[in-house]
């Protein structure tokens, strides 16, 4: 049994919060490269050099890449041999997120009707999963409201075919684009409950960019809907273009016989993401 | 083509020149607000003004504010008829609006511009003095007044009913 106290946990949520909303990963610049390298459009060509450029600025000047910094999603995986000491866990979650949003805009309201600013970004939205070992491991995804409201689910039917959830899926993304703050991640979802499938699809974006699933089916289902969305035509925030996203990431669980359902959680191309192990 | 350069707040014949897919340069005063200040009342007269859809981070070394840059227009549409009436001459924010306020756009001569979202570490060097001019309690959401020099935009509705999200149809 390893003893961890939960102020370890505050330190690294606030922190993570802070390197997230300032320093894109590698992985989305070497995409936006690509991209950079294959768009043709004019207007395509100057927004993913504002962003290359926007990611150099925010990260020498620690400014945040994007000024929507976010619901902070955290996603943490406690091994079932440690022990937490000193408080509790949620409370050290969000304690975390408030300390990490200090100079972060604060973008959560305490209730959905009455709308009033809780002031320092909390709560979090924790997902908490217990795994073997003795170790824990944080990661802090911000997202933006526009990726999520631009986001959808539909309980379609189990003799579905495989074209019908592509067309789903390519449809809702293309149309999503502008919104979406394109080209970014379309996390999908398929296959689950009404509850996970939305789970499923965030968790495809927490996946190094364009690392494909290891199911070989669902690699080339991935490649395949990715291209159908990029020969749209929609391009970077819908202006046109070749490069509507810079990836699609797709995770998949058991279903019932009578249902098949799909979730599409689009992520734009601020795509920030911080993890740590404790 | 060269960006056109515009002041605001815009006069008619600059905004009559405009065609949708139009890089510009907008120096002068806008004012930001978003949901909650529609939602509350535009506080100042809208004749030939520009509404920026935006909310900045909190700024850092006696700055009012950080990061800075548009949130999803489509979303102030219901107020549109209202502002278009009374002379707004523009508003920036992303993604496409209901086709009804497109058509408002070119009913009232006024234009629509997006600027590129997500980029807002970049825009916020455009800004070169920000107040807050009304309701301060709203935090992000609070209506600043802004003075920009050389902001970056693309026209996407025109006064002649263009439209550069024309690809896609929404």
């Amino acid at each position: 049994m390893r003893e961890i106290d939960v102020k370890k946990i505050t330190e690294t949520v606030a922190d993570l919060c802070i390197k997230a909303s300032y320093d894109l990963p590698q992985d989305v610049l070497d995409a936006l490269n690509e991209a950079l390298a294959r768009e043709t459009s004019p207007d395509g060509r100057e927004i993913i050099r504002e962003l290359l450029k926007n990611a150099e600025i925010a990260k020498k000047e620690k400014l945040p890449i994007c000024q929507d910094t976010g619901y902070a999603v955290v996603f943490i995986e406690i091994g079932q041999d440690v022990h937490l000491a000193g408080g509790d866990i949620h409370e050290a979650i969000n304690e975390g997120v408030s300390l990490g949003y200090k100079d972060l805009r604060k973008s959560i309201v305490n209730d959905p009707l009455l709308r009033k600013n809780t002031n320092d970004n909390t709560p979090a939205s924790v997902h908490l999963d217990i795994v073997p070992g003795d170790k824990i491991k944080i990661a802090v995804l911000p997202k933006g409201g526009g990726g999520e409201n631009a986001s959808a689910m539909a309980m379609i039917l189990p003799t579905a075919s495989k074209d019908d959830i592509i067309k789903y899926v390519v449809d809702h993304a293309v149309k999503a684009a502008p919104k979406a703050c394109a080209p970014g991640i379309v996390g999908v979802g398929i296959g689950g409950t009404f509850d996970t499938v939305g789970l499923l699809a965030k968790k495809a974006l927490v996946r190094q960019v364009n690392r494909r699933n290891s199911n070989h089916d669902i690699a080339e289902l991935e490649k395949d809907i990715l291209k159908r969305i990029n020969a749209s035509g929609a391009g970077p925030m819908g202006l046109g273009g070749l490069t509507t996203a810079l990836a699609v990431h797709i995770e998949t669980a058991p279903c019932h016989i009578a249902s098949l359902p799909v979730a599409v959680n689009m992520q734009c191309h601020a795509h920030r993401y911080k993890e740590a192990v404790i | 083509m060269d960006p056109k350069k515009l002041n605001m707040p815009l006069e008619g014949k600059d905004i009559a020149g405009l065609k949708a897919g139009d890089r510009v340069l907008l120096s002068g005063i806008m004012y930001t607000a978003r949901d909650a200040a529609h939602l509350r009342g535009i506080p100042f007269d809208p004749k030939g003004q520009v509404i920026f859809y935006a909310g900045p981070t909190p700024g850092k070394n006696g700055r009012l504010i950080g990061s800075i840059g548009p949130t999803t227009a489509s979303r102030m549409d219901p107020f549109m008829n209202e502002l278009l009436g009374k002379g707004l001459a523009a508003s920036i924010g992303k993604g496409p609006r209901s086709t009804e306020v497109k058509k408002l756009h070119k009913k009232h001569k006024a234009v629509y511009f997006v600027a590129t979202g997500g980029a807002a570490a970049l825009l916020a060097r455009t800004v070169k003095k920000a107040e807050v001019f009304e309701y301060g309690d709203l935090g992000p959401e609070a209506v600043l007044k802004l003075d920009v020099f050389d902001f970056p935009a693309i026209v996407a509705y025109d006064i002649h009913g263009g439209d550069a999200f024309e690809k896609i149809n929404n």
